[in-house]
C-alpha cells in the first residue's frame, strides 16, 4: 500500500508540475457549494467542492483534517498528541451529460493506509434510474456516505458509525439509484449488490464482534470472501420544511462456509437495519442529525458471548450557530457550540451462565464549539466526556480530554 | 458590534478550556488491583508493561492460534482488572477422583474445552466422570507468594493436628512438568514439588500457571507444552517463550492488594474477631518473603490471609473431583487479600468459593465445612453487630 501511495504521489507531483508549466492559474475555476446543506444525504458524494480548470471536463478536490488531542483514561493519560487523521483527494470528470465519474481516494495517518473508498461510474437513464458501478459506499444509515471531516462540528466520527458499523465502507459492486422531486418532497432510493464482509467480524483482535474487521481484508476489492452478494438498501424522503429521513438495510452471508468444494461451516448471515434523520429546526435554526442502528450477527451458538449476536448503537449531533455575518475579516462566518450524544452496545444480550446483562457498551458526550471563517472550513473545539463499560458490565472506565482541530476542503 | 463578538467567542472558549479536570481522576490505588509493585527497576517496569500488554491485551483468535477448542480468548478474558473471574469463563477439570493418579487423557481433559471457533464442536463432558468447576482466581500478588520457600510453608503443615485445633492443612505434592525450573528454595520429596497456585494448588509456580492457562484455556501451544489440547496432537508453537516469559513476569510484579479503611474501628473489631473463631487458623495473615532475584520483591511483608496449604471442607464442597495428591474434598487455603474489590471485576457481584456458589461474603462463610466448621458455628452464633463488623473487615482487604 506504502508504494501504491507513493506512486500516487509522484503522478500527482507530475502532473502538478505540467500543470503549472503549462496552465495560468486564473483559469482555475472554483465550483463552492454550501457542503452544510444537502438536498438528499444520497447527494453528498457529489455535492462537494471542486477545482475545474478552464474548459476541462475533469474536476478536482479534496479535504484535510488535522487535530490536536489531550486524552486520559481513569487519571493515566499518554500526554499531548497531534494527527492527520486523514487527508482525501477528489476526481471528478463528465464523460458524457449523462455520464460521470468520480473518485474518492483517501490517505490516512500521514499515508500509512491508502484506500480507494470511492470510485464509481453514474449512467444516467431517468431521474429515476440511474446505474453505479465500481467501488461504491454501502448506503447504510447516513454518515458512511456523508464522512467528509468539513462537513462535521466533531473531531471524532461518531462510534456507532466507525466502531459499530464499519464507516467508511465500500465494496466493488452495481447498483441502482434515483430521485423524485415534487414540490417541497424528494425521494430518493439507492440498491447495490456489491462483495461483503467476511469470517473476521467474528474472528478478530478486539475481542467482540466487529464489522469494521473486514475492512482489512483488501482482497474483497478483487473477489468475494465466499461468493455471496452483499445487499445494501435505502430509501429516504425529505420535505424541505421538516427534514429528512432515511431507512436503510444492509445484509447477506458473510462467512466463508466453502472453499474448494468443501463445506466449512454454515451459511451465516448478517443484517443491518438504519434510520437516519436531520433537519433545521425553524427560527433557532438548530441543525439536527442523527442515526441508529441494529446489526443481527448469526454467530455459532459454540463459539463465545465475548462475540455478541446483537449490536446496537448510534448518535445524534445538535448543532447551534450563535453568531454569523462578519467576524475576523470573514464576511460568512459561522461560530456554533454543538453537542453529539452518542452511544453503542456491542454485545447486546445476557449471559447464558447468570441471566445478566452483558456489558460491551460504551456513551459519550462531546460538547464543542466551531468556527466557520467558510462553509467549507471549520475550527473546531471538542471536550469529550466517555463511559466504557467491558463486557462484564464492570464499574465503567472513564475517558474525557480536549480535542481541537481543524478541517477544510481545498 | 465586532467587539461584542469577539469577546463573547473568547468568554465562550475560556469557559471551555478552564474545565478544572480535564482528565478524569485517577481512582485511589487501593481502590485497584491491577498496576506493579513498588521499587521495580526501570528495566523491570519494562518488561512489566510487555506482560502487561500480553496479558490484558492480546486477544487471540484462530488465525492467531485460538483453539480449536478454548475457553477464552485472552488472559484478561478471565481475570479483568486482574480480579476474580465471572461464572462466564468458569473452568470445569475432570477425570480424576483419586489423589496421585495422573489423568486419563484418552476421555480427554483434563480441563473441558467448552467452546469452539467456528467450523468446530466443542469439547463434551464424558457420562460420568468426575467434574469440579473453578472461578478464575485475582492474579494480584502472586509474586509475593512465589518468593516463599517450601520451607516457610510446611512450618504450618498440621497434618495430623498435633495441636488438637481440629485444623490440618496439608502441602500439594505435585509432578513437576518437563520444562519445570527448580530453584533453591524449593524441596522435593520424592521427585514432587509443593503445589501454591490453583484451587487445588496444582501448579508448582507461575510458568506452570501461565504455560497451563494458555495451553488449557484458549488452546494455545507453546515450546514449553506443545500439545494441543482437543486434538492430544503437537503443533507449531502459538505463542513465543519470551510473551510466556513477560507475563510470568508480569503476574511476579503486580502488586500486592492494599487494605482499605484499615483503621476504622468497625474493620478493627471485624479483624480481632476474625482471629477469636479462628479463621486466621487456615487464612494466616502476615507473611516475609525471603531474598528474591528482583529486588523488589525481597525481604518484603504482606497479607494474603492463607496458608497455601490443603484443608479438608467438608461433603458440602466435596466435589467429587481432584489434581495432584488432593483430596476430593481438600481445597487449598484461598488468599482474602482483595476480597473486597471481588465485585468490581465480577460485574457487580460477588462469585465466591472455588465455583463462585456463594453470592455473598456472609453465605462463603457459611458454606464452609470440615475443618472449618467450628469456624463457621463460631459466626453463625455471632451478634448482628459482630458479623457486621467481621463482614466489613473481609471487604476492606
Amino acid at each position: 500500500m506504502r508504494n501504491f501511495g507513493s506512486v500516487l504521489i509522484a503522478i500527482a507531483c507530475l502532473i502538478s508540475l505540467e500543470t503549472n508549466a503549462q496552465i495560468d492559474s486564473t483559469l482555475l475555476k472554483r465550483m463552492p457549494i454550501d457542503t452544510s446543506k444537502n438536498l438528499l444525504n444520497m447527494d453528498a458524494v457529489y455535492n462537494r467542492p471542486f477545482l475545474q480548470v478552464g474548459k476541462l471536463p475533469v474536476s478536482v478536490g479534496g479535504y484535510i483534517e488535522a487535530d490536536y488531542s489531550y486524552i486520559g483514561e481513569d487519571g493515566v493519560t499518554d500526554g499531548h498528541s497531534f494527527r492527520v487523521p486523514r487527508m482525501t483527494l477528489f476526481v471528478a470528470s463528465s464523460i458524457h451529460r449523462k455520464i460521470k465519474f468520480l473518485s474518492e481516494i483517501e490517505f490516512e495517518e500521514g499515508g500509512e493506509e491508502v484506500a480507494i473508498e470511492f470510485a464509481a461510474l453514474d449512467i444516467s437513464m431517468h431521474p429515476l434510474l440511474n446505474l453505479r458501478g465500481g467501488i461504491v459506499m454501502n448506503p447504510i444509515g447516513a454518515f458512511n456516505q456523508n464522512h467528509d471531516g468539513p462537513k462535521w462540528e466533531f473531531i471524532d466520527r461518531p462510534l456507532a458509525a466507525v466502531d459499530m458499523l464499519p464507516a467508511t465502507w465500500s465494496n466493488v459492486g452495481f447498483g441502482l439509484y434515483g430521485k423524485y422531486f415534487l414540490k417541497d418532497w424528494a425521494f430518493g432510493y439507492e440498491a447495490y449488490l456489491t462483495n461483503g464482509f467476511d469470517d473476521a467480524i467474528i474472528n478478530n483482535g478486539e475481542n467482540r464482534t466487529f464489522l469494521p474487521a473486514s475492512k482489512d481484508n483488501k482482497e474483497r476489492f478483487e473477489e468475494s470472501s465466499n461468493g455471496e452478494p452483499l445487499f445494501t438498501g435505502k430509501v429516504a424522503l425529505r420535505n424541505n420544511k421538516i427534514g429528512e429521513i432515511g431507512l436503510s438495510y444492509m445484509g447477506g452471508i458473510y462467512n466463508t462456509y466453502e472453499e474448494d468444494g468443501l463445506i466449512l461451516d454454515e451459511k451465516r448471515r448478517l443484517d443491518v437495519f438504519a434510520v437516519d434523520f436531520n433537519t433545521t429546526i425553524p427560527i433557532l435554526n438548530t441543525f439536527i442529525v442523527g442515526e441508529w442502528a441494529w446489526v443481527n450477527i448469526d454467530v455459532p451458538a459454540t463459539f463465545t458471548q465475548q462475540f455478541g449476536d446483537k449490536q446496537k448503537g448510534g448518535f445524534v449531533d445538535l448543532v447551534q450557530p450563535v453568531l454569523n455575518g462578519n467576524l475576523f475579516g470573514f464576511d460568512k462566518a459561522t461560530f456554533n457550540v454543538a453537542m453529539r450524544l452518542e452511544y453503542v452496545d456491542w454485545n447486546d444480550g445476557t449471559f447464558r451462565e447468570t441471566g445478566e446483562s452483558i456489558g460491551d457498551e460504551i456513551w459519550a458526550i462531546v460538547p464543542a464549539i466551531s468556527f466557520r471563517p467558510t462553509a467549507q472550513t471549520v475550527i473546531r473545539l471538542n471536550y469529550r466526556m466517555m463511559q466504557q463499560t467491558d463486557l462484564l458490565g464492570n464499574p465503567p472506565a472513564k475517558i474525557s480530554g480536549i480535542q481541537f482541530g481543524v478541517s477544510s476542503y481545498f | 458590534m465586532n467587539k461584542i463578538k469577539i469577546t463573547f467567542i473568547i468568554s465562550i472558549l475560556f469557559t471551555f478550556i478552564s474545565c478544572e479536570e480535564l482528565i478524569p481522576e485517577a481512582p485511589a490505588e487501593n481502590e485497584l488491583l491491577d498496576g506493579p509493585t513498588e521499587g521495580l527497576s526501570h528495566g523491570e517496569q519494562l518488561q512489566f508493561l510487555k506482560g502487561d500488554i500480553a496479558f490484558n491485551d492480546e486477544v487471540f483468535s484462530s488465525v492467531t492460534g485460538l483453539g480449536p477448542g478454548f475457553v477464552a480468548t485472552s488472559c484478561g478474558s478471565c481475570h479483568a482488572g486482574d480480579g476474580k473471574g465471572h461464572p462466564f469463563t468458569t473452568l470445569t477439570r475432570f477425570g480424576q477422583s483419586l489423589p496421585n493418579t495422573l489423568p486419563d487423557l484418552s476421555i480427554g481433559g483434563p480441563q473441558l474445552q467448552n467452546r469452539a471457533i467456528p467450523g468446530f464442536e466443542p469439547e463434551k463432558l464424558p457420562n460420568g466422570v468426575p467434574f469440579m468447576k473453578f472461578t478464575p482466581p485475582a492474579v494480584t500478588g502472586l509474586g509475593f507468594l512465589a518468593a516463599l520457600t517450601d520451607q516457610q510453608i510446611l512450618q504450618n503443615v498440621d497434618s495430623l493436628d498435633a495441636d488438637n485445633d481440629g485444623i490440618s492443612g496439608v502441602p500439594n505434592y505435585i509432578t513437576p512438568p518437563d520444562y519445570f525450573e527448580q530453584k533453591w528454595f524449593h524441596q522435593p520429596v520424592n521427585g514432587k514439588i509443593i503445589g501454591r497456585f490453583g484451587k487445588k494448588a496444582a501448579a508448582i509456580d507461575l510458568l506452570q500457571q501461565t504455560v497451563g492457562a494458555y495451553n488449557q484455556d484458549m488452546g494455545v501451544t507453546s515450546t514449553f507444552e506443545p500439545v494441543d489440547p482437543m486434538s492430544q496432537l503437537s503443533t507449531d508453537p502459538e505463542v513465543s517463550d519470551q510473551t510466556i516469559r513477560d507475563v510470568v513476569f508480569y503476574l511476579r510484579t503486580l502488586k500486592a492488594p492494599i487494605q482499605r479503611s484499615e483503621e476504622n474501628n468497625q474493620v478493627l473489631q471485624g479483624k480481632a474477631i476474625f482471629s477469636e473463631i479462628q479463621c486466621a487458623s487456615c487464612h494466616i495473615p502476615e507473611w516475609t518473603t525471603p531474598v528474591s532475584d528482583i529486588e523488589a520483591l525481597s525481604d518484603k511483608t504482606f497479607y494474603p490471609y492463607s496458608d497455601l496449604l490443603l484443608h479438608d471442607m467438608g461433603p458440602g464442597l466435596d466435589d467429587g473431583a481432584t489434581e495432584g495428591s488432593a483430596e476430593t474434598f481438600e481445597w487449598r487455603t484461598p488468599p482474602l487479600w482483595g476480597l473486597g474489590l471481588s465485585p468490581n471485576s465480577q460485574g457487580g457481584s460477588y462469585f465466591l468459593l472455588h465455583d463462585g456458589r456463594a453470592r455473598s461474603i456472609e453465605e462463603a462463610i457459611v458454606l464452609h465445612g470440615g475443618e472449618a466448621e467450628n469456624s463457621k458455628n463460631q459466626f453463625t452464633a455471632l451478634s448482628e453487630a459482630d458479623k457486621k463488623a467481621l463482614i466489613k473487615f473481609l471487604e476492606s482487604l
